[in-house]
Order: structure tokens, then C-alpha cells, then sequence
């Protein structure tokens, strides 16, 4: 939607629209394009149409309107075995039938590979998930992990140049996970394929990707780098999607020079980046990350404007402190603050002045 | 934390010592030093194995042992219906026909003196057997025609040798009159012979003599052999020492008769005229030069006189007697067939089964014209392959298409698969006579269609094409239901990583999804093919004579024949056919792999 058409892309999608049956658009209108060698990751709550774009980039459903194109080819009329593209499944779907070897072996056999040939690529692809030894295995001998790296291995064997990922790492615990995270970007940079990856898990598409973009309802809510998306999510939806976010309501004052000044529900006023809000008068979401709400009087800018806020909860986390505020009506409103040595552990029922930066408080369209 | 950190310092120590074997269960996926949730598994394996305690010092296994025991004992109660149905309703039945196919007792049972004489009697010279087993035939045939047991030996033997059976008819009729002229010679000289009370005194030795009970208990196990009736309790007679030494022959089917007399026809011994046996075993005797001078008990006078008038007497021969009866008991095959079946167990039935026969020169096949079953066992295992194929290939694509389906649709077809599950099994196979015959439904449609001649009609019922299609039929659902739990649980996700992975449709499906479907091809076939081995209704209805299979034979044996041995062994060599083909096909695909559902 925002992503402008590219001439360098790898993948494109062009308006395209799905749906099942024929009353309900599952993706509306999505346009998107993906630059060779870039880990793209698409994100968002189930039912969002995520993993209807990447079954239908792998072939597995058609499009209902619009064009997919592969550098450049359509291919929505290219059964999903004559495409090329490497897919790691959410279980896996390795063969149980199979040894490990012969799973990897499976897709060189049906390109007609020679057997010295498939061999050697087996064993290259194995070593290279750190799996060398686990050739003669049925899966079901497998952990979990083990499992998850044959299942890379067996979608990059045949040198795809470009592999899908629908959740990876679903079925994993969480030390695990972050582990492979970080060993699929590696891969991916290292090999320069280009990656689709699905994952309803904002953690793992921040950490991975090169761009995310989020969907929901069927489109694409905003597609940036991880770090854009984090701290200048374009509505509320990304706002409150992304990361830990506070919310505050009120109405839009003054709009000048992209800053906004809002009323809040209890009469005070703030001022804020306008982010999503156009009229004066106007009803806004006002949103601050945890992280970036100060109380301690010094770290705060001069002339940064401080409203009250009474502390119901503080919970020890070992790295952070999260406090529980209430400002302005929200029981909800959190901050975190690093454990740093002269960090004061606030007390509930303590009362507080907390501040921010207007660039850190963004004004978006209310819901 | 702290105790799980020391096992895991034991742990890692082990490992070092034995780097190599543990090397390759270290999980690749995490850092090598950090736990994972299988190490719990390896550190318990990897405790010393000494005997561990409970808490109140007793060994652990005996203590655990105990605290299960009065689970096992409530499981056990809980299962006892069942289990005692099955051993009664299944288990003992099967037993009985495992050992009626070998069980062979009624020969020795009946003929007991014919067989201890048969025993010396070589089937391979020229004559058949001489007086003595002749004689031991009497007074075996003599009792077995009073208790009314020859027919049933009789026909025993009809099934080794046709026309036994009327010829132990015929004896049985006839048997009273052997030796008739000396007996008629002995009652005409002296009439106290026909007088049951002067027997009783002769026999009993009179009041107060001393007594040998020997010959009553042999007699009283002779009766209960042959008869399998217990002859237990107080028969009213005894017999007298003396004599019994004297005429052992002679109180011995006395004894005999007494007993037969008081419990079979609840009468009174020394009421009773003793029957033809025991006068002509007691002429036998004082003919043989038995000594009379030292006896001096009753009825000695009568006795020496009867042995004077006896010597003027010719003998009787048992041999003429039995060949003036009828001339087969000339017959050596007669005589073969006896001695070959004397034993209490036999192979005979089972070699019968497959088509051999007992001879004296041993085991030999039957003549080509009389093989029956070697034919229809090969007939019964290719036309149950034949019906296992046809099913697998019907019942595969309506399995695969029910696993793909939404359950609702599925379940809706289900019932269509399930539908003729629930109709008489009756029903179906009449169905399918008038949909095959020559004037069915089919032959009807194709004449109307002018594809065959009105007069040319096809023949597809009375034959093997009418067994196999009824049968497909009627055993489909057992294909396609445990086919559809399997697939059922192969996710569709195997056949798009297959196509991601390059795979066309048919290889998709041949490498990925066919081979994970197997386990319910073999779960069907094992139990469509077992089924259909011992099938019986459907061929009987559609299979004419062509189209029968070995279950048919059984059940003619069962109801018609009434040769519960060859039946019975026909039924055992089926149960073993199919115990061995389930244990190849546990070699071969391993029944681990069946899934039934």
C-alpha cells in the first residue's frame, strides 16, 4: 500500500485479492514488492491474511485478482512444483516415512539430480545446519530443534532463491527459538536468498527482517524496517500491535509544523507528534512506548511538560522495573525503567510526575 | 537448583568419559553445556542400579509391587466377564476342534480285545486276520451291538472305507446267533443253563464264599470306555474267587453283563438270563480242557457234565460265523482300515485334508480323480487375493476421497460406505443373485442395450465371478474404514512440501503420501483377506461349484457328512494358514505399523 512498485523487484504482488467464498475478502487489494536478497517478514494476528499471501506466492491457493510476479514472470498460473521456491513448513512436514537423508534427497531426486551429485548437496546442506551427523535418521528420532533444522536444510537444498517460512519456530520453546532465530537470518544473509517469513510473534519479525510489514484485515497496515516501525508506527493498530504501548484519549487542540497539542479526557494538555490526525477537534489515540516516560526529575528535559500519575504496582523484573501508573484516567499506563545503581524503586500509592519527549508521544487516528 | 546442577556436573562427567557414545544423543539444536529436557532422562539412566529402599526399609520393587497388586487384582476382576466368555465362547471351542481333528479313541474304545490281537496282525502278508481276532471281534462286537455303540464305529470307519457302516449294521443284527448250535446243544442238555437264579449261585460262588472283585472292575472300565457313561456303585454281584479263577473268561462277561444289566437296564442281576456271550464264552472255556477236578462250589456237577457233552461238540468258529454274516469281513482293506485307525490319535484326518491317504505302505496321495481340498484351499487363497486386490483398488480413492473431504461431507459418505455394513449380509448376497442372473438386472440392461445377444446372456453368477463381485461387496467397508483413519491422519501439508519441493502430482503422491497410507492398506487387506478365507454364506449362495470355497467343505463335513474330524482338521489348517500369513505379514510390514482405526 505504502510500498511504491519498484523495477528491481523479486517479488511482486499486484492488487491482488483473495477470497474463499466468494463474499468475503480475505486480502484486499495487496501490493508489495520484495527486492532480491531481502528477509522480509509478514507479520500480524491470525485471520490477518498472511499466510493466504504466502500460499498463494507458493501456489497452493490462487489468486482471486490481481498478479504475483517472480523476477519479473507471473506465476499464477505456475503449479507450485514447477516454482522453485523453497518452503519450510509450520510442523515441518518432513517425511516420516524417510530418513533424514532421503528427505533432503527427495527434491534433488525429482529434478533428476545424479546421484554423486544429490550426495554431495545432502551433505553440504546437513553440514550446513550443523546436522551432518543425523543423515541415517528417521525425523521421529529427531528433537524438536533437530527437526526445524532439516526441515531449512530440506528447503535450501535445491538452491532456491527464494524460500517461504510460514511460522518456523511455532512449535519450539523459547531458548530454542531465539537460537534459531538468529541462525535463519545468518543463513538467509549468508546464502543471499530471498525470505518470506510468517509469524504472528513481533518479537522474532523485529529481530529477524530486514523490512516487516504488518498486516491486518486483510491489507498491509505498514511495511518498514524494524526499528521505523517501532518508534514511528504510522497508526494505532501498529502502535498498539507492535511492542508495549500506552494509550491515552483526548482531542486534538492544535495542529502546527507536525506537532499537535491534545486535550486529554481529564482537561490536561500535552503536546504530541501528529502522526495520523488531521482536523482540530478531532478524537486521538495518543501513544508512548513504556521505555521512554521518565519521572526522575532529572533525566527529564528542561521545560518537558509533566503530568501526575499515581503508582499502583511496581514489579521487580531483574533487568527492568515495569510500574504500573494511573495518568489520566488509564489504570493501564506502564513504564519501564532500567535497573540502573541510582534507579529509585518506586512504591504504590506514591505520587509521581512523569514526563516525555513530544517527538516519543504520537498522535494517531482513534479507533 | 542446586541438586539438578550437581546431577548435571555427574553428567557431564560421564561424558567425558565416554565422549564418544554420548556425543551423538548431545541435542545439536542447543549450546552444548546448556540442559535440555531429555538430560533429566539420561542422568536417571545413567544412576547406579543398586537396590533402592522405600521409606520403611523394604525394597522399592517389592513395595511397588504390592501397591500395584490390588490394581492388577480390580483390572483383573473387571475384565473376568469377558474373559471368561471368551475362554468359554472362543478359546474352548477352538480347543475342541484342535484335538477332534487328531482324536481317534472310538476305534480302541469300541474293538478294545480286536486291537491288542490286531496288533500282531501284519497288513502286508496275504491272509487276513485268523480265529483269535475274530474272536476278540465277538466279544467286542458282542457288548458294543448290546450298548448300541457298533453303528456309531461303523461310521467312523464308513469315512476310511465305504460300506463299514452297513456291515457293522449287519453284524450288530446277526451277533446274538454266533455259536447259537452249541449253545442250543448246552440248554437242550441241561435246562438249568437257562436259569438266571442257578447263574447268579454259579458265578456269585453261593453265600459266603469268598470273593474276587478283579473282573468286575475290568469289567466296569470296559463299559465305561466304551460307552463313556460311569457304571459306579453296587451292581449285586460279586463274583466267586474260585471261579473266577477257573472261568476268567466266563465271570469276566458276566461281570459285563451284570453291570449292563443293573445300571443301563436297571434291572436285577440274578433276575436276568445271562445273553449269548457269557454261555458262549463259558462253552468256549470248557471246550479249551479247563481242569474241573479240584472244584467243588456250586454247579460243579453241572459243569463236568456240560464239559463231557461239550467235547462231542464241535468248536465255534467265530471266523465262519462272521463270513456267513457277510463276506466282506473277508475283505483285507477291511482289516487294514482297523488296524490303521486303532490308535486313539490319528494324522488320517489331516492328511485327508490335503488330499493324502493312509496306507500300509504308508502316507500316499489319494487318486487324482478323489482330490478335492488340495484344489480348494489354492482356489480359497486366490479368490480371497483376488477379493483383497479388487477392494484395495475400490476402496483406496473412496478412502482418500473421504479423508480429503470436509468432515461434514465425509460423514455424510461415510454413511454410504457404512450403509450396506448394516444390511443383512443375507440380503446383500440375494441381492447380488438377481442383479448376476442370466435373467438379472445386469444381463437384462446389456440385452436391452443390444451390447450382448438375448440368447448369448453372460454367466456372472454360480461361478468364481459371482463369489469375487459379491464378496468385493460386501467386505469393501473393511478396506476403505481403517484406509480412512490412516489417511485421515496425513496431514495435507506432506503432499505441498512434496510439490514445494518440485514434486509433480503423481510423485507427490506416490513418494510421500502412499507410503504413509500403507499401514491401512495392510490393516484392510489382513482383515478383508482373513475374513474372506473362512468365508461361507456368499459363496454358498453365488459360488455354484466353481466359486465355493474351503469354509463350504467344513460346513458340509459339520452338517451333512458329519465328519467332525476332517472338518475339524480342514478348520485347523485354515487357522493356521491364516496364523501364518499374519505372522509373515508381522515379519514382512509389522503389525505396529496396522492401524485399525
Amino acid at each position: 500500500m505504502t510500498d511504491s512498485q519498484s523495477s528491481d523487484a523479486f517479488v511482486a504482488f499486484e492488487r491482488v485479492q483473495k477470497s474463499y467464498d466468494g463474499e468475503n475478502l480475505v486480502v484486499k487489494d495487496l501490493n508489495l514488492s520484495i527486492p532480491k536478497g531481502e528477509f522480509l517478514t509478514m507479520l500480524g494476528p491470525s485471520g490477518s491474511g498472511k499466510t493466504t499471501c504466502l500460499m498463494m506466492l507458493a501456489g497452493f491457493e490462487t489468486a482471486t485478482h490481481g498478479s504475483i510476479l517472480l523476477d519479473g514472470v507471473s506465476i499464477n498460473n505456475i503449479p507450485p512444483h514447477k516454482r522453485g521456491i523453497g518452503m519450510v513448513f509450520q510442523n515441518y512436514a518432513l517425511f516420516p516415512h524417510m530418513t533424514v537423508a532421503e528427505n533432503l534427497s527427495f527434491p534433488l531426486e525429482v529434478r533428476k539430480i545424479g546421484k554423486s551429485d544429490r550426495e554431495a548437496k545432502v551433505k553440504r546442506a546437513l553440514d550446513m545446519v550443523q546436522m551432518g551427523d543425523f543423515g541415517g535418521r528417521r525425523p521421529a528420532q529427531l528433537s524438536g530443534g533437530q527437526q526445524q533444522r532439516i526441515a531449512l536444510a530440506r528447503a535450501l537444498v535445491f538452491e532456491p532463491e527464494l524460500v517461504l517460512m510460514d511460522e518456523p519456530l511455532g512449535a519450539l520453546d523459547k531458548q530454542l527459538r531465539e537460537h534459531m532465530q538468529f541462525e535463519i537470518t545468518k543463513l538467509a544473509h549468508d546464502l543471499g536468498i530471498t525470505t518470506v517469513y510468517v509469524t504472528h510473534d513481533q518479537t522474532e519479525a523485529l529481530t529477524m527482517s530486514d523490512r516487516v510489514a504488518v498486516f491486518d484485515d486483510g491489507r498491509i497496515q505498514q511495511i518498514d524496517a524494524p526499528d521505523t516501525l517501532y518508534e514511528s508506527p504510522k497508526n494505532s493498530f501498529v502502535a498498539q500491535f507492535i511492542g508495549e504501548n500506552n494509550t491515552l484519549t483526548g482531542v486534538v487542540k492544535k495542529i502546527s509544523d507536525g506537532l499537535c497539542e491534545v486535550e486529554l479526557d481529564d482537561g490536561e494538555v500535552i503536546d504530541c507528534k501528529a502522526v495520523n490526525v488531521s482536523d482540530v477537534g478531532e478524537r486521538t489515540l495518543v501513544s508512548i512506548r513504556p521505555e521512554r516516560v521518565e519521572y526522575d526529575p532529572s533525566r527529564l528535559k528542561e521545560g518537558t511538560h509533566t503530568i501526575k500519575a499515581e503508582v499502583l504496582d511496581f514489579v521487580y523484573m531483574g533487568d527492568i522495573f515495569r510500574t504500573k501508573l494511573r495518568v489520566a484516567g488509564n489504570d493501564d499506563f506502564v513504564i519501564k525503567t532500567r535497573n540502573a545503581p541510582d534507579q529509585r524503586r518506586l512504591k504504590p500509592g506514591e505520587m509521581i510526575e512523569i514526563g516525555w519527549l513530544p517527538e516519543d508521544c504520537r498522535a494517531l487516528e482513534a479507533r | 537448583m542446586r541438586p539438578f546442577h550437581t546431577d548435571k556436573n555427574k553428567f557431564d562427567k560421564n561424558k567425558d568419559a565416554n565422549g564418544d557414545t554420548m556425543s551423538d544423543v548431545t541435542d545439536a539444536t542447543t549450546a552444548k553445556n546448556a540442559p535440555t529436557p531429555d538430560d533429566a532422562l539420561r542422568i536417571s539412566d545413567s544412576k547406579a542400579s543398586g537396590p533402592v529402599l522405600a521409606a520403611d526399609g523394604t525394597p522399592l520393587k517389592k513395595s511397588l509391587k504390592r501397591a500395584l497388586r490390588a490394581q492388577k487384582l480390580r483390572a483383573l476382576a473387571l475384565i473376568a466377564p469377558l474373559l471368561i466368555f471368551i475362554l468359554i465362547t472362543f478359546i474352548a471351542p477352538i480347543g475342541d476342534m484342535l484335538f477332534r481333528s487328531v482324536e481317534n479313541q472310538i476305534v480302541s474304545s469300541t474293538l478294545q480285545n480286536t486291537v491288542v490281537e490286531l496288533e500282531d496282525w501284519d497288513p502286508a502278508g496275504a491272509d487276513i486276520p485268523g480265529e483269535p481276532t475274530f474272536e476278540a471281534l465277538y466279544w467286542d462286537l458282542f457288548l458294543a451291538a448290546e450298548a448300541k455303540e457298533h453303528t456309531k464305529l461303523g461310521t467312523r470307519l464308513n469315512y476310511e472305507e465305504t460300506g463299514v457302516s452297513s456291515l457293522f449294521r449287519g453284524v450288530g443284527r446277526g451277533i446274538d446267533d454266533f455259536g447259537e448250535d452249541q449253545v442250543e446243544a448246552l440248554e437242550d442238555f441241561d435246562p438249568v443253563w437257562e436259569d438266571e437264579m442257578f447263574w447268579y449261585t454259579l458265578m456269585s460262588g453261593g453265600d459266603g464264599a469268598e470273593q474276587n472283585s478283579r473282573h468286575l472292575s475290568a469289567a466296569r472300565e470296559r463299559l465305561t470306555t466304551l460307552t463313556t457313561d460311569d457304571f459306579i456303585g453296587s451292581a449285586g454281584f460279586v463274583p466267586g474267587a474260585e471261579i473266577s479263577e477257573l472261568l476268567p473268561r466266563t465271570i469276566s462277561e458276566y461281570s459285563t453283563f451284570a453291570l449292563f444289566t443293573v445300571f443301563a437296564d436297571e434291572d436285577v442281576v440274578a433276575e436276568e438270563e445271562p445273553w449269548e456271550a457269557v454261555k458262549v464264552s463259558l462253552i468256549q472255556e470248557l471246550t479249551s480242557g479247563v481242569d474241573l477236578a479240584g472244584y467243588s462250589g456250586p454247579g460243579a456237577a453241572e459243569l463236568r457234565a456240560a464239559q463231557d457233552m461239550l467235547a462231542d461238540q464241535p468248536a465255534i468258529d467265530f471266523k465262519q460265523a462272521f463270513l456267513d454274516d457277510d463276506e466282506d469281513w473277508a475283505d483285507s482293506g477291511l482289516w487294514e482300515t482297523i488296524k490303521l485307525y486303532s490308535p486313539p490319535f490319528t494324522t488320517g484326518y489331516f492328511l485327508k485334508a490335503v488330499d493324502l491317504q493312509k496306507t500300509v505302505g504308508g502316507v500316499e496321495a489319494v487318486p487324482d480323480g478323489e482330490k478335492i481340498y488340495g484344489t480348494l484351499f489354492k482356489r480359497t487363497l486366490f479368490m480371497s487375493m483376488v477379493i483383497m486386490g479388487s477392494c484395495i483398488l475400490l476402496g483406496y480413492p473412496i478412502a482418500w476421497i473421504l479423508a480429503n473431504l470436509p468432515v461434514r461431507t465425509a460423514n455424510l459418505l461415510l454413511i454410504l460406505v457404512l450403509l450396506p455394513f448394516w444390511t443383512s449380509l443375507l440380503v446383500r448376497t440375494s441381492a447380488w443373485k438377481v442383479m448376476l442372473q442370466q435373467q438379472g438386472v445386469i444381463n437384462d440392461i446389456l440385452v436391452w442395450l443390444g451390447m450382448i445377444a438375448d440368447d448369448s446372456r453372460l454367466v456372472m453368477i454360480n461361478n468364481q465371478f459371482g463369489t469375487i463381485v459379491a464378496m468385493t461387496h460386501i467386505l469393501l467397508p473393511f478396506m476403505i474404514l481403517p484406509m480412512y483413519s490412516v489417511m485421515q491422519t496425513i496431514p495435507q501439508t506432506y503432499l505441498r512440501a512434496a510439490k514445494s519441493l518440485g514434486a509433480t502430482n503423481w510423485t507427490a503422491f506416490w513418494r510421500v503420501y502412499f507410503p504413509q497410507s500403507i499401514p491401512g492398506i495392510g490393516a484392510g487387506s489382513i482383515l478383508v483377506f482373513i475374513l474372506s478365507i473362512g468365508y461361507y454364506i456368499t459363496p454358498e449362495i453365488v459360488g455354484g461349484t466353481t466359486g465355493t470355497f474351503i469354509s463350504n467343505r467344513i460346513a458340509y463335513h459339520i452338517s451333512s457328512s458329519l465328519n467332525w474330524g476332517l472338518a475339524a482338521a480342514l478348520g485347523s489348517i485354515l487357522l493356521a494358514a491364516v496364523l501364518i500369513l499374519y505372522w509373515a505379514y508381522d515379519k514382512i510390514v509389522g503389525i505396529d505399523n496396522v492401524k485399525l482405526g
